[in-house]
């Protein structure tokens, strides 16, 4: 970490958005994470996100648990409401918060510790509850603040900074998500931001459960030759089955993509995913050709990255539920108090 | 043979079944047709935690007095289980009644020479009347059922206009179960005429009361208190809370334009997540409850104490039962007071209340949304199995239109604009409640990060030992603010003064008063408090002070109310006497009277020589 503080100063000429914001207005306090660790460059990924799409910061609700990753909310988006709640309980947290207000935009950002280890149960059941947000693992494999132990997605074999080897079955949180129901399934290393940004963008624009698994290697505890989720190993073994830019809204698109590599994906709400597909054989809206492709890859050793499942068109927990338009958090008395003269009637029933 | 009791409108009768008989709404229409007379009852539903096949009894306590909670003891046992036989046959009072199925003889060892038989060859009946075995099964019940109708001198019309209420909209089964009444009540009249001497008098007792189960009543409290978001997963005894909230908000909370919903109800996974999406919830701005029984809260520990850490509101129904493990699930206790109160590691207090019936029960649940936002932390609902599942005669509910509801101190984005200074954790007003802002409400103003490690008072995460010990005495001193708000203590004077008091809270309060009135019958005087809330008003304290001698009378094995009273109140524990109950069953008005008498004999002192109060 650094122990400058930011300057408040702000260069007059900095770029701004539709909406007026800068770059800066979606940062937030100094990380103190390691430096070089894979989690900042995902907070930088995710303001950079935030900031393309134009959102105003004060929509978004950032929730997090406990670990290393959970700490990240508090580096980005000071503007932003955060929660830092429950090791392992982020889901819960985070399903009732968007259960009182539809409106906002949930951002859930967890660890591989926190979501496959203590945190399954919950990561599985929010995803299939099917409540709209947007969910990242930053994933290392390792846990981090208690110095190096291994996590659930630590792969068979993979050894541990102290000299250890793991012995059980990695759990893989990507193939989890797409069983459980989620509607927008990716997967992303921290050290390719031109694939990272525009999928986060994509799935904060998604109406539905969207799952994005990201490898972060952790420089302190997991970068060393013998790991699975070191910068090397993930470079080495990484199997990109698209590029993808993202649009928003129904604006028109300017291409000089060959038809036949590129394929565009219109969402729900109107935007547009362009996948530029290096795999040519993988169609991501098709779920069974998605988890196959993954367990294949995943046989061979590779970390099959990129837009692995969408279903443009998701039904949210709140269609499910048939809720009022209105955030439930907005209703007053009026609106919630059947009043004295139902009571009545209550009673009655009740003779 | 002892003289054969004789009593109107002042008995009770217990129903002896198997579970998944069919008995349950057979028994329930008996002791409705009593009510339609104007007589008030008491019913106890004792239930295994079991499907199909195992005891389950019903009480229905007579009292034209109009007491309500359970006396202890049988006046006529209506024993249609042989597996239990044995046990139910020993509970009956001396010169009490039997009533049972005699298809298949009994042997002579299986009767008291005390009690009086009364019986009907019931299967035989049902038999040779109907074909279809299902058929056999239920309309045995209502056999029954208008049978001790006419043994009690019941008006025979009341239960034929039930079955009608009953079945209204499957009008075929009106007129078998209307059958089935009358040939009851057939027999019992050429058979057995004059052979009971319990009746049941039309009275007008029961005026404008209503017939209730607490659960129920909390629940459509919730609705009134305007909760908007219910977590929660299944366990008895508090399923019914939850299921009671869906049906009343079905009715009462759809838009009608749009069919859409103003409410949000989820089936967690488990506890702990139910009750963080609460405290999700809440923290967003929303109304937020979860209800559960002793093991759910064991399960929710760590997200408590998240809520009292960051100061987040949540409503907790804890339906208790008897623990600790499952314990008892199917049987009352009010055991979880030391959970609740210290909930989750570190130092903890937490905000409990008491309702004492199913009227506090809609009252305390519609208040509890207005304390949580006011104080800004937990609010557990002290229920129980007695209270929660089972139905009570009580005074009508009553709703103010011109109630506001208070969501406490929110800062709004016309203040935040305005440029109100905002800092989540500062005591402005020096009653260390702080304001909230809720997320999304301003673009540049009044957003905070909200965490359960320590902060200082501008929300940011500090390990500074003053910040924590200064957040710290602030929750201690926002307890103290609590007091001004929760529901205080009901304190009732003896006829006469007296240096004894007898504490008591909850479900035990119906069995209370009538204990009071038998002791003061005897002679024997003692002031009363109730307790409806934790913290304890100062009004608690000066009460046992000003007593030498102090009964607490919980239904728990180790005096909880008690521990918290000692060590909350700084109380010598020697000025408290216990009377604990804790086999599962609710305890009864004869219970309390033998044990406060007996202690006050044991002492060898009258109970009233000195005035202190």
């Amino acid at each position: 970490m650094t122990y400058l503080a930011k300057p408040k100063f702000r260069h007059p000429s900095l770029e701004k958005n539709e909406r007026g914001f800068t770059r800066r207005d979606y940062e937030g306090s100094i990380s103190t994470l390691c430096a070089g660790c894979g989690h900042d460059s995902i907070s930088a990924a995710i303001i950079q996100a935030c900031f393309e799409l134009n959102i105003e910061p004060h929509r978004i609700a950032k929730m997090s648990g406990i670990g290393c990753s959970s700490k990240t909310p508090d580096y980005f988006l000071g503007q932003s409401h955060g929660f830092n709640s429950v090791h392992g309980r982020m889901p819960s947290v985070l399903t009732g918060a968007n259960l009182a207000n539809k409106n906002l935009i949930y951002l859930g950002v967890s660890g591989d510790g926190d979501s496959a280890s203590i945190g399954l149960g919950q990561f599985v059941h929010c995803v299939r509850r099917g409540v709209n947000m947007t969910y990242i693992t930053e994933n290392n494999g390792v846990y981090g603040l208690t110095k190096g132990q291994f996590s659930a997605t630590a792969d068979r074999g993979s050894k541990s900074k102290a000299g250890g080897t793991n012995t059980d079955s990695p759990i893989d949180l990507v193939s989890m998500a797409l069983l459980a129901g989620a509607t927008f399934v990716g997967r992303s290393f921290s050290g390719d931001k031109p694939q990272l940004v525009p999928l986060i963008k994509a799935a904060l624009s998604h109406s539905g459960p969207a799952f994005i698994d990201v490898i972060s290697p952790c420089v302190a505890f997991n970068n060393h030759a013998g790991s699975t989720k070191s910068f090397d190993f993930v470079r080495d073994h990484n199997d990109a089955v698209n590029r993808l830019d993202f649009f928003e809204g129904r604006e028109e698109i300017v291409t000089d993509y060959k038809p036949g590599t590129v394929q565009d994906v219109e969402q729900h709400d109107g935007s547009i995913i362009r996948l530029h597909k290096i795999a040519d054989s993988y169609d991501p809206t098709n779920k069974v050709a998605a988890m196959n492709y993954l367990a294949t890859h995943h046989e061979k050793g590779e970390v099959v990255t990129g837009l692995l499942y969408l279903d443009p068109n998701p039904k949210d927990m709140h269609q499910l539920l048939r809720t009022i338009d209105v955030p439930l958090n907005r209703l007053g008395v009026k609106d919630l108090c059947p009043g004295s003269k139902a009571l009545e009637t209550i009673n009655d029933e009740y003779r | 043979m002892p003289k054969p009791i004789e009593a109107t409108n002042d008995f009770v009768v217990k129903f002896a079944n198997t579970n998944g008989s069919g008995s349950a709404s057979a028994n329930e229409l008996f002791a409705r047709a009593i009510l339609r007379m104007g007589v008030p009852i008491a019913v106890r539903n004792i239930f295994p935690s079991n499907i199909q096949g195992l005891p389950t009894w019903y009480e229905v306590r007579v009292s034209g007095e109009g007491w309500i909670g359970r006396r202890g003891g049988v006046d006529l046992m209506v024993a249609m289980n042989g597996q239990t036989w044995d046990k139910d046959v020993k509970e009956i009072e001396s010169g009490g009644y039997l009533f049972y199925d005699s298809t298949k003889p009994m042997t002579a060892s299986k009767f008291r020479s005390d009690i009086n038989v009364v019986n009907m060859p019931l299967t035989e009946m049902a038999n040779s009347r109907y074909d279809i075995p299902r058929d056999r099964q239920l309309l045995k019940n209502m056999i029954y059922i208008g049978a001790i109708g006419e043994l009690l001198d019941m008006d025979h019309e009341e239960m034929v206009k039930l079955v009608g209420e009953q079945y209204a909209g499957k009008d075929r089964l009106i007129k078998p179960n209307v059958e089935a009444l009358g040939l009851g009540r057939d027999y019992v009249r050429e058979h057995l005429k004059g052979k009971c001497g319990l009746s049941v008098k039309r009275s007008d007792k029961v005026g404008d009361k209503i017939f209730i189960a607490g659960n129920d009543a909390a629940a459509l409290g919730a609705v009134y208190g305007g909760a908007t978001v219910a977590a929660w997963y299944p366990i008895t005894p508090s399923t019914s809370v939850a299921e009671a909230f869906a049906a009343h908000c079905k009715r009462l909370r759809v838009d009608p334009e749009t069919k859409k919903s103003l409410y949000a109800i989820i089936q967690s996974e488990d506890e702990l997540s139910a009750i963080g999406s609460v405290i999700g919830a809440a923290w967003n701005g929303a109304r937020a409850f979860t209800a559960t029984s002793g093991p759910g809260i064991s399960l929710m520990q760590e997200f408590l104490g998240l809520a009292y850490s960051a100061e987040i509101p949540a409503v907790i129904f804890d339906i208790q039962r008897g623990g600790p493990s499952t314990g008892m699930p199917t049987r009352t206790q009010q055991s979880d007071l030391t959970l609740c109160a210290y909930s989750s590691h570190g130092d903890t207090k937490h905000v409990m209340i008491f309702p004492a019936d199913p009227h506090e029960a809609f009252e305390f649940g519609a208040l509890s949304f207005d304390l949580a936002d006011r104080l800004q932390t937990p609010i557990f609902v002290m229920l129980d199995l007695d209270i929660g599942m089972n139905d009570w005669l009580v005074k009508p509910f009553k709703w103010d239109d011109t109630r506001q509801y208070d969501r406490g101190k929110v800062v709004t984005y016309e203040e935040l604009e305005a440029g109100k200074e905002f800092w989540r954790y500062m005591d402005v007003d020096g009653d260390a409640i702080c304001y909230r802002t809720i997320p999304g409400v301003h673009p540049t103003k009044g957003a905070y990060f909200t965490r359960g490690s320590s902060r200082n008072k501008f929300a940011k995460y500090s390990e500074e030992g003053s910040d924590y010990v200064e957040n710290m005495t602030r929750l201690l001193r926002k307890f103290e603010t609590a007091k001004k708000y929760v529901p205080g203590p009901v304190i009732g004077q003896a006829k006469q003064p007296t240096r004894y008091g007898a504490i008591y809270f909850g479900s035990t309060s119906a069995a209370m008063d009538e204990a009071m009135d038998a002791l003061e019958k005897q002679g024997i005087h003692l002031d009363t408090l109730r307790i409806r809330a934790f913290p304890f008003a100062d009004s608690i304290i000066d009460f046992i002070n000003a007593h030498d001698q102090v009964f607490v009378i919980e239904q728990n094995r180790d005096a909880q109310m008690r521990a918290l009273l000692v060590n909350e109140g700084a109380i010598d524990p020697a000025r408290f006497i216990s009377i604990l109950h804790y086999d599962g069953t609710p305890i009864t008005a004869r219970f309390i009277t033998k044990e406060i008498s007996e202690r006050l004999k044991a002492f060898g002192k009258p109970a009233r020589t000195k005035v202190a109060s």
